[in-house]
C-alpha cells in the first residue's frame, strides 16, 4: 500500500493512482479488529457464533450482543464497528419490513442481502460520508429455501457462503472450517464445530477474556432464529472447552 | 496543525482502520466530573459530582430526569446531553402516548445509539461529546446502561464514566457480589456504594472526609419513580456512607479491565489517544 | 421503531446527492407529505363513509384465569354471506388476542401492522411482548386519530389478554371510543349477546373457563338465529397465563322445529 500517505487515501470518492479506493481498505481494518465471527451453513440448519470479547467485568454478559435477529428467521452477525453494525441491522430490519408489508412473506435472504449491500456500497461513493466499518454476515432457514448463508463487506460486495469467518482469525477460521464437509452437516454438528471454532481461534494472550454468543436457525428452532438457544448453546460451549482443552495439552507436550 | 492526516474528520478511516474523530469526542466525556451508576435486584441508582463552573455560579446539573421510569446522568458536553436528553423525553412520551406503558429501557437506548451513530458518518455532523449513564426501571427489573459518544452502549452491571472514573470503577468491581450480576444489598446500602465509589474520583485538592455536599443522587425501581433526592435526604446517606471505610486507593496491580482512560498521563502530546472506539480491542 | 425514523437520511440511498445538498443542516429537509390521507386528491377528497365488507358480532369474556373472544367465521358483502370460512378471532402473541367486526380490509390492514410489531418484539431480543393493555391503547390511538380526520377505519374490535398475570379485556370501535369491562360485544352482540352473560355474571362472580365457553356458544347460537349476518360456524380465541389458542370452528345447536309456527316461514 504505497500510497498510504501521499493524501489520496483520504476520501471514499477517490481513487488512488494504483486504482485502489483507500478508504474501504481502511474501512475493512476496522473489521480486522474486531472479535471473530463466524457463520456456517449445513444440511437443514444454519448457525452464527460470535468471540464477543469482554472488555469490562462491569458490563452484563448481553452487553454489545453481536448477534441480532431481523426478521423471523433471519439473523446477522457484525464483526467491525458495532454501532455501525447495529445502524446497517435496523436498515435490514426496514428492508424485511418493507418486503412484508409488500408481499405478505418473509424476504429472501437472496434479496435481502442484495438491499443491504446495495446499501452498504452507497456508503463508498460520496465524499460526505465514510464506508461502514463492519462486515455483515446474514442467515436464514425455511422450508422452501433450506439454509442460506450471505457475507457483505464494507465496500458492499456480497456473496453466498457453505461457511464464512470475518475479523481478527478470519484466516485462522476459514482454515478450521475447510477441514469440514458442510453439505452433510446436521445442526448438532453446527453448533459443535461452531464451539470448537470459536474457542480455538480465541487468543488468550492477546484478549484475556471473552464470551461465546451462537445464534441458530434451522427446523428445529421452529424456523425461528434464536439467540443462545437451548440446549444447542451448552453443547457448543462444551465441545469448545473441550478442544481447547485438547489444543492447550497438545501445546504442553 | 492536526496529530495526523486522518483526525481532521469523522468521514476518514486511518490506515489502522480507526476514526480519530470519534476517538477525540470519547475524550469529551472525561472532561466531565465524574458519575456512577449501579443497581441491585430492585433499584438503580446514579451519584454524580457536581461542580461549579465559577464561584458565582450554581453547581452545573448532572442528573436528568427523563420519565417516571428512566432518568440519565451526564459526563462532557452538558448542551449535547440536553439534546439527547430531549430526543429521549419526546421518545418517551410518545411511548406513553401510543401504548400506556413504559419504554423498556434496552429498547429506547438501543435506538438512541441509531440516532447517535448517524454523527459518526457524516461530514456534516460530529460525534455528541457526551456520555451518559442511563438508569431505568421496566418489566425486566432496574438497568444500568453506558452510552458513548461512539453511540456504543452497554449494558452494565454498574459502572462510571468521566474524570477519574477509574477508581470508581475499580471499587464497583470490587466490591460487586461474587454471583456478579449486580450488588446484593438493601436500596441504602446500594446508594452508599455509589457514593463510596464516587469518593475516589474527588478531584486530588478536595479531601475526601469533606462534607461531600457538591453530589446529586438520583433513585429509580420497583415502587420508585424516578427520583433525584433532595439536600435534606442527600445528606441523610452522605452522612450514612461517610461512616463506612474510605474507599481502597486505586492500586496499579488492578487490572482495569473497564480501564480505557489513563485520563492522569501527562499533557506532552501523545502520538495518538489511547483508546479505540467501537472495536472491542483495547 | 419503523415509524419514526426521521433521523434516518434515505436521500442519499433513493437519488445519491443532489447539489448542495451536503451543506444543508439534517433534518431541515422538509418530509414529503405522508400520510395526509384527507387531502384532496384529483377527483376531490374520498373518505370512508360506510364498510363494504364486513364482520358481524365479536363477543368477549373474562373468566377466572382468562379471556375468551368469540367471532363466527362469516365476511359479508353487504346481505350476501360472500366469505364464510374466515377467521375474525387471533392470537396477537403469547399474552394478547383480537377479535374484529366491522370492514374486514381495514382490519386486515391494520392486522399487517400488528403483526410487524410482532416480529419487532422478536427482533429485540429482549423476552418482551406486546401487552393487551397496549395494544389497546395503541388501537384507540389509530381510530381516533383516523375519526379526527372525518375519515375513519370502520372497525368495531375487542381486545383481551393477560396484563401482568390479570385478565384484560377491552373493546375499541372506530369512533376511538375505549372502554373495560368483564364482558364486551360489537355490533349486534352488544344487543343480544350482553344480556345473556351479564344474566350469568350478575352478583361480580367471575366464570369458570367452560361456563365461559358454555356461554359464548349460548350467544353465537342467539345471534345465529337473530342476526342475518351471522352464521353458525364460529371460533374462539382463548387467553390464559399458559399462552394463547385460537380454537374451533365450532358449530351451534340449531333446531328449526319452530320455524314452521312462525308466520311467513
Amino acid at each position: 500500500m504505497s500510497s498510504i500517505g501521499t493524501g489520496y487515501d483520504l476520501s471514499a470518492s477517490q481513487f488512488s493512482p494504483d486504482g485502489r479506493v483507500y478508504q474501504i481498505e481502511y474501512a475493512g481494518k476496522a473489521v480486522e479488529m474486531s472479535g471473530t465471527v463466524i457463520g456456517m451453513r449445513g444440511k437443514d440448519g444454519i448457525v452464527l457464533a460470535v468471540e464477543k470479547i469482554v472488555t469490562s467485568a462491569l458490563y452484563e454478559d448481553d452487553a454489545a450482543t453481536r448477534i441480532f435477529t431481523v426478521d423471523k428467521n433471519i439473523g446477522i452477525a457484525i464483526a467491525g464497528l458495532l454501532a455501525d453494525g447495529r445502524y446497517i441491522v435496523d436498515i435490514a430490519r426496514q428492508e424485511a419490513a418493507n418486503f412484508r408489508q409488500q408481499f405478505e412473506r418473509t424476504i429472501p435472504l437472496k434479496q435481502l442481502t442484495e438491499r443491504v449491500s446495495a446499501y452498504v456500497h452507497a456508503y463508498t461513493l460520496y465524499s460526505a460520508v465514510r464506508p461502514f466499518g463492519v462486515s455483515v454476515i446474514l442467515a436464514s432457514w425455511d422450508e422452501e429455501q433450506g439454509p442460506q448463508l450471505y457475507k457483505i463487506e464494507p465496500s458492499g460486495t456480497s456473496f453466498g457462503y457453505f461457511a464464512c469467518a470475518s475479523g481478527k482469525a478470519e484466516q485462522q477460521a476459514k482454515t478450521e472450517m475447510e477441514k469440514l464437509k458442510f453439505a452433510e452437516m446436521s445442526v448438532d454438528d453446527l453448533v459443535q464445530n461452531a464451539g470448537k471454532i470459536i474457542y480455538l481461534v480465541h487468543d488468550e494472550l492477546r484478549n484475556k477474556d471473552f464470551h461465546f454468543e451462537m445464534s441458530l436457525v434451522s427446523k428445529e428452532t421452529k424456523g425461528l432464529h434464536r439467540l443462545n438457544p437451548q440446549p444447542w448453546y451448552d453443547q457448543a460451549v462444551q465441545s469448545g472447552l473441550a478442544a481447547k482443552n485438547e489444543d492447550d495439552s497438545d501445546n504442553e507436550i | 496543525m492536526f496529530r495526523n492526516q486522518y483526525d481532521s474528520d469523522v468521514t476518514v478511516w486511518s490506515p489502522q482502520g480507526r476514526l480519530h474523530q470519534v476517538e477525540y469526542a470519547m475524550e469529551a466525556v472525561k472532561l466531565g466530573s465524574a458519575t456512577v451508576g449501579l443497581k441491585n435486584s430492585d433499584y438503580a441508582v446514579l451519584v454524580a459530582l457536581r461542580r461549579a463552573a465559577s464561584e458565582l455560579s450554581s453547581s452545573q446539573r448532572k442528573i436528568i430526569p427523563i420519565d417516571d421510569h428512566l432518568g440519565i446522568s451526564i459526563a462532557g458536553i452538558t448542551a449535547d446531553a440536553r439534546v439527547l436528553s430531549n430526543y429521549l423525553r419526546t421518545e418517551c412520551l410518545n411511548y406513553k402516548y401510543a401504548y400506556g406503558a413504559r419504554y423498556p429501557v434496552s429498547r429506547l437506548i438501543s435506538n438512541l445509539g441509531n440516532k447517535m451513530q448517524v454523527t459518526t458518518q457524516r461530514y456534516d455532523r460530529r460525534p455528541y461529546g457526551v456520555g451518559l449513564l442511563v438508569a431505568g426501571y421496566d418489566e425486566r427489573g432496574p438497568h444500568i446502561f453506558q452510552v458513548d459518544p461512539s453511540a456504543n452502549f452497554f449494558n452494565c452491571k454498574a459502572m462510571s464514566i468521566g474524570s477519574r472514573s477509574q477508581s470508581a470503577r475499580t471499587y464497583l468491581e470490587r466490591n460487586i457480589s461474587s454471583k456478579g450480576r449486580d450488588f446484593v444489598c438493601t436500596k441504602d446500602e446500594l446508594i452508599c456504594h455509589g457514593i463510596q465509589a464516587i469518593r475516589g474520583s474527588l478531584p486530588n485538592d478536595e479531601d475526601s472526609e469533606s462534607p461531600l455536599l457538591n453530589i446529586s443522587i438520583a433513585i429509580v425501581g420497583k415502587d420508585q419513580p424516578f427520583k433525584i433526592l433532595d439536600d435534606v435526604e442527600s445528606k441523610k446517606y452522605l452522612d450514612m456512607a461517610k461512616k463506612l471505610p474510605a474507599p481502597p486507593a486505586p492500586s496499579d496491580d488492578v487490572p482495569s479491565t473497564g480501564g480505557d482512560d489513563d485520563e492522569d498521563k501527562p499533557g506532552d502530546a501523545p502520538p495518538d489517544p489511547q483508546v479505540l472506539v467501537g472495536t472491542m480491542e483495547r | 421503531m419503523y415509524s419514526h425514523n426521521n433521523f434516518i437520511q434515505t436521500e442519499l440511498w433513493k437519488g445519491g446527492p443532489v447539489p448542495g445538498q451536503f451543506y444543508n443542516f439534517p433534518g431541515t429537509s422538509q418530509d414529503i407529505n405522508a400520510g395526509n390521507i384527507t387531502a384532496p386528491g384529483l377527483y376531490g377528497s374520498n373518505r370512508s363513509s360506510s364498510p363494504i365488507t364486513t364482520g358481524t358480532s365479536v363477543i368477549g369474556v373474562k373468566f377466572d384465569g382468562g379471556v375468551m373472544i368469540a367471532a363466527d367465521n362469516l365476511v359479508s358483502y353487504g346481505s350476501l354471506a360472500r366469505y364464510q370460512d374466515v377467521q375474525r378471532v387471533f392470537k396477537i402473541n403469547e399474552k394478547t388476542i383480537i377479535g374484529a367486526g366491522g370492514d374486514f380490509a381495514d382490519f386486515q390492514s391494520l392486522k399487517r401492522s400488528i403483526d410487524q410489531k410482532m416480529v419487532e418484539d422478536m427482533c429485540y431480543q429482549d423476552d418482551i411482548e406486546m401487552q393487551p393493555k397496549s395494544l389497546y391503547n395503541w388501537l384507540t390511538r389509530i381510530l381516533y386519530n383516523r375519526r379526527s380526520r372525518v375519515n375513519p377505519l370502520w372497525l368495531e374490535m375487542v381486545v383481551g389478554g393477560m396484563q401482568d398475570g390479570v385478565p384484560f379485556l377491552g373493546h375499541v370501535d372506530l369512533r376511538g371510543r375505549a372502554y373495560e369491562d368483564d364482558v364486551v360485544a360489537t355490533g349486534f352482540g352488544k344487543h343480544f349477546a350482553l344480556p345473556l352473560v351479564r344474566e350469568q355474571i350478575s352478583e361480580g362472580r367471575l366464570l369458570s373457563q367452560s361456563e365461559a365457553s358454555q356461554v359464548l356458544r349460548k350467544c353465537m347460537e342467539v345471534l345465529y338465529y337473530r342476526d342475518c349476518r351471522a352464521i353458525s360456524k364460529y371460533s374462539v380465541a382463548v387467553s390464559t397465563a399458559q399462552g394463547t389458542i385460537v380454537q374451533g370452528p365450532f358449530e351451534v345447536n340449531q333446531n328449526w322445529q319452530l320455524a314452521t309456527l312462525v308466520k311467513g316461514y
